[in-house]
């Protein structure tokens, strides 16, 4: 069935069963993945899945929703009705409405939709660049973690008053792990990711060279003392720790009373003035963007820091009516509607006169943490308290040397952190969720087995 | 409307399916391959969400879809669909054969046909009936978050419920035939109190499996009191200074801490990948003399029990360590296929859209001979662990895992409450220094993710003492 049938069966069900206002999401996808192990293949999958999630709004506008696999017309005049049951318990006390802005036009990146390779290459793809990765070091033992898939899909939203859109797209991602022993040490292990809109477009050998240069230079590791420390945060970990407390910037947890930011925090200053952050699903080099959100809202780019300053909330369109702004693009569909960000933006404002500016990673003898990569976020961050303790990957620099950290976790404050940046690089760095240069951080506790 | 309709009514599987299993599977083994497995579900789910004093969701759910899977060798393939026609079923298993390159052989004799069926849904039909009413889950969670407002210092009040009902049917070409219906409950409720600059989370979630009428018998006033209690405890409370110590951690969900630190490496993918220090340790001591762990389907209520795994295996019991000696391994299909380690009914998927893999079940150390206040008493300076969040292990053994409520321990006694503490230790060294086990085992519920997708476990342990860990604070 294609979308626009979808559309034309969940519409006469609707009429069938007198239901005047519904709105629906629904994503098709046909997935292809594969792993290897020592050259063989481990697990081939292919999966076609199909979800769609109908709102329906009852006499007394109240919503009801439901979720279901099956999109035969019984199914679809089942996940109605129960849509409809629903809606008798839909929340009295915060309305839930069309996004105003779901008729209109969105803005759709060039496609660069890709055919499917088949497993048969994406194998032989994989199969080759675990050779490589094997054979570029002797301590490299195996690849414990290692994959790649295509998917194609298309999502679709639409409602009773005519809005329409969707969307196909095709993503690929190559995901090495290496694992790394040598002789009474310790094993290491380390990993790359790349994305594309299809296989051919993942730049493979950098995944390989990025994946073993970084298990290797771990190699040679010591403990670290517990102790404060200048931090410099990589493009990669600034993104996590931004993200993991996105709630900040979330009308839906400001409502909610789990977000660090209030009513009023719009113009509060949370950092450095040099500091500049943004939300961009359309990025140009977002191959996950999507021109719309779950309520049919075009998605835009959006300042939530600006010099420094809360600049703006992400909002659905109940969150934004709340608010008395309109909504911006960051929604989900549900009984709830979520919020959440798209892909962060992070650079240096023009207001960047108090910079530490020698603090350059690649050329500071001074002693300081490199942070690569931050781990275990669902466990170590406490998002409605602003605190966070981490484990991570990364590196002692002392008077021009590095040293790969052993286990360590690195713990702090949110907003402590925000307000001690020293130093935000010039240059920025694309990663798989978002943009941003290194980021330098006075005092934050390190805890080590030293 | 009647609240009680939300579900589907329409669950119905049963032995009416076997000639056309039969035929997908001749089907399978004809193309040449070398066992075809058959993974059929149907699900009828439901949350419920109450913030301050009221609903503000409910989301009924429902799903349907199968899983493929063709070995080949030790290789396999695996296909999923929602398409469950016969010609969306045998579509899967040519798109599965091709994915293998299988051309060579017809296998068909190897197929006896399925053998007698085995149904574990007999006595389940009519749980979905005797579930609470979505009104009456309601009421119930409404009185749960009147009763977590004691005080002005809480500024947010949850409560969530959710079923979710699966019913199975598993064929494959060994001739196992059998079907079953599942049935998982789960109720959390979290607060957040904030006093000035101060704020603490409370939380706990309470679940079990099958038991359709556990809910009605939940005590949600002393759950709401043991949140409300360890979210005060926690409001003022400094961040723990960070170092090596001492740390007791209590019975229930400090179990998490074999969960993560051990548990993992002893599934038999781990295995596959090279990835567990335990590998070759089978019958060697790995852990301290005090030490049992087991890993069983059995307990009946408990979170992570089944009748028969997604491979269609009844549970065992499998005892892992024993006084400090590694026994088993927790092993799947595939794992008795690559590794040699025999199936322990242990094979566990998140839903049809994910291959089976080995998956613990019901976690836990086993009891010791110690009272709680024995560990404490033991320690001068080091840190109690009342209460666990979540934690990880990574590829090297290396775990994590944070302490939502801690207390200092001084001279034997329980001090201040601290905060932002985590573990962090490796399973070989961690596992000797587990040194005090308590005699008051308990299992608390949770949710496990891992490479076949998040299933429902039971982590436990009494309260235990480990001589050392690194715990990080600031």
């Amino acid at each position: 069935m294609n979308s626009r049938e979808l559309t034309n069966q969940i519409s006469k069900a609707a009429d069938f069963l007198n239901l005047k206002k519904w709105d629906y999401g629904a994503s098709f996808s046909n997935d292809y993945s594969v792993q290897v192990d020592k050259g063989e293949a481990k697990q081939l999958k292919a999966s076609q899945k199909q979800i769609l999630t109908l709102r329906v709004w009852n006499e007394s506008n109240l919503v009801g929703i439901t979720t279901t696999s099956d999109i035969s017309e019984s199914g679809i005049k089942k996940a109605l009705n129960q849509a409809n049951i629903a809606s008798d318990f839909g929340n009295k006390n915060e309305s839930t409405e069309f996004s105003p802005l779901a008729k209109d036009p969105i803005k759709v990146k060039d496609e660069k939709k890709r055919n499917p390779l088949g497993i048969k290459k994406l194998l032989t793809l994989l199969r080759e660049a675990e050779v490589k990765l094997l054979e570029s070091h002797e301590s490299i033992k195996s690849v414990p973690y290692n994959g790649l898939s295509e998917s194609f899909y298309e999502r679709v939203y639409a409602n009773s008053d005519g809005a329409f859109r969707s969307f196909t797209k095709s993503q690929a991602a190559l995901y090495l792990y290496a694992r790394a022993e040598e002789k009474d040490k310790k094993p290491r292990s380390s990993g790359s990711v790349k994305l594309g809109y299809g296989v051919n477009d993942i730049d493979i050998e950098s995944c390989i060279k990025d994946a073993s240069n970084k298990t290797i230079s771990h190699l040679n590791y010591s403990s670290i003392k517990t102790d404060k420390y200048l931090i410099c945060f990589s493009p990669e970990s600034f993104l996590t720790i931004i993200n993991a407390f996105s709630s900040i910037f979330n009308a839906r947890s400001i409502l909610d009373g789990i977000s660090l930011s209030n009513k009023n925090s719009i113009g509060e200053k949370l950092s450095t003035e040099a500091l500049n952050i943004y939300d961009d699903g359309l990025h140009e080099k977002n191959i996950s963007s999507s021109p719309f959100d779950g309520e049919g809202t075009p998605t835009k780019r959006i300042c939530l820091i600006n010099k420094g300053r809360i600049e703006n909330f992400l909002h659905s369109e109940s969150t934004a009516r709340v608010f008395k702004t309109i909504p911006t693009g960051h929604a989900g569909l549900g009984s709830k509607v979520s919020v959440s960000t798209d892909w962060i933006v992070v650079e240096k404002s023009d207001e960047n006169f108090d910079l530490k500016t020698s603090l350059d990673h690649s050329t500071y003898e001074g002693e300081f943490v490199y942070i690569e990569e931050l781990n275990a976020i669902h466990a170590g961050v406490r998002a409605s308290q602003g605190s966070f303790s981490l484990p991570f990957d990364g590196w002692l620099y002392k008077n021009g040397t590095k040293i790969s950290i052993e286990s360590a976790t690195v713990a702090g404050d949110i907003k402590y952190l925000l307000k001690h940046i020293v130093n935000i690089e010039s240059n920025q760095e694309v990663t798989t969720s978002g943009v941003s240069p290194h980021i330098w951080v006075d005092e934050l506790s390190i805890t080590g087995d030293a | 409307m009647l609240s009680s309709q939300i579900k589907s009514n329409e669950i119905e599987f049963g032995s009416c399916n076997k000639y056309l299993l039969e035929e997908i599977i001749f089907y399978g083994m004809g193309l040449g391959a070398d066992f075809v497995e058959i993974f059929i579900e149907n699900t009828d789910n439901a949350s419920v969400l109450a913030e301050e004093d009221y609903i503000t969701s409910v989301s009924p759910s429902f799903g349907r879809g199968a899983g493929i899977r063709i070995f080949k060798d030790k290789r396999d393939g695996f296909v999923s669909t929602n398409d469950l026609s016969k010609h969306g079923l045998m579509r899967s298993v040519s798109q599965a054969i091709e994915m293998l390159d299988i051309n060579d052989k017809n296998n068909k004799e190897v197929f006896n046909g399925l053998n007698k069926y085995r149904d574990y849904s007999l006595s389940k039909k009519t749980w979905i009936d005797e579930v609470p009413s979505i009104n009456e889950i309601s009421e119930k969670l409404l009185f749960s978050t009147k009763f977590l407002k004691k005080n002005n210092k809480i500024i947010t009040r949850k409560g969530s419920y959710s079923r979710n009902l699966q019913e199975v049917i598993i064929a494959s070409s060994d001739g196992t035939y059998a079907s079953d219906i599942r049935l998982h409950q789960t109720v959390g409720l979290n607060v957040i109190a904030s006093d000035a600059q101060y704020r603490s989370n409370g939380s706990r979630r309470f679940g079990s499996s099958g038991l359709p009428n556990e809910f009605r018998l939940w005590d949600h006033e002393k759950a709401a009191n043991d949140v409300f209690e360890s979210s005060m405890n926690m409001l003022y409370a400094d961040y723990v200074e960070a170092g090596q110590m001492p740390v007791v951690l209590a019975n229930k969900f400090g179990g998490v801490i074999f969960h993560e630190a051990c548990g993992h490496l002893l599934e038999t993918t781990q295995i596959e990948r090279g990835t567990t220090p335990f590998e070759n340790k089978l019958n060697e001591k790995i852990a301290h003399e005090s030490v049992t762990a087991i890993d069983e389907g059995l307990s009946e209520g408990s979170f992570g029990s089944l009748s028969v795994d997604d491979e269609g295996m009844e549970p065992e019991k499998s005892v892992l360590i024993k006084d400090g000696i590694l026994k088993k391994f927790i092993s799947d299909r595939a794992g008795e296929l690559r590794t040699g380690h025999k199936r322990t009914g242990s094979g566990r998927r998140q839903n049809y859209s994910f291959a089976a893999a080995s998956r613990m079940r019901n976690t836990y150390i086993a009891k010791g001979e110690y009272s709680k206040e024995d560990l404490i008493n033991s320690i001068s300076d080091g840190l109690y662990c009342k209460s666990m969040g979540g934690g990880s292990v990574g590829a090297t053994g290396q775990f994590n895992f944070a302490v939502e409520e801690g207390y200092l321990i001084k001279n034997g006694k329980l001090t201040n409450p601290v905060k932002g503490a985590t573990l962090i230790g490796e399973a070989k060294e961690v596992m000797p220094k587990i040194s005090m086990c308590g005699n008051d085992l308990e299992l608390a519920p949770g949710f496990c993710g891992s490479i076949s997708g998040s299933v429902n476990v039971t982590v436990g342990q009494p309260h235990i003492k480990v001589d050392s860990i690194t715990v990080g604070g600031r």
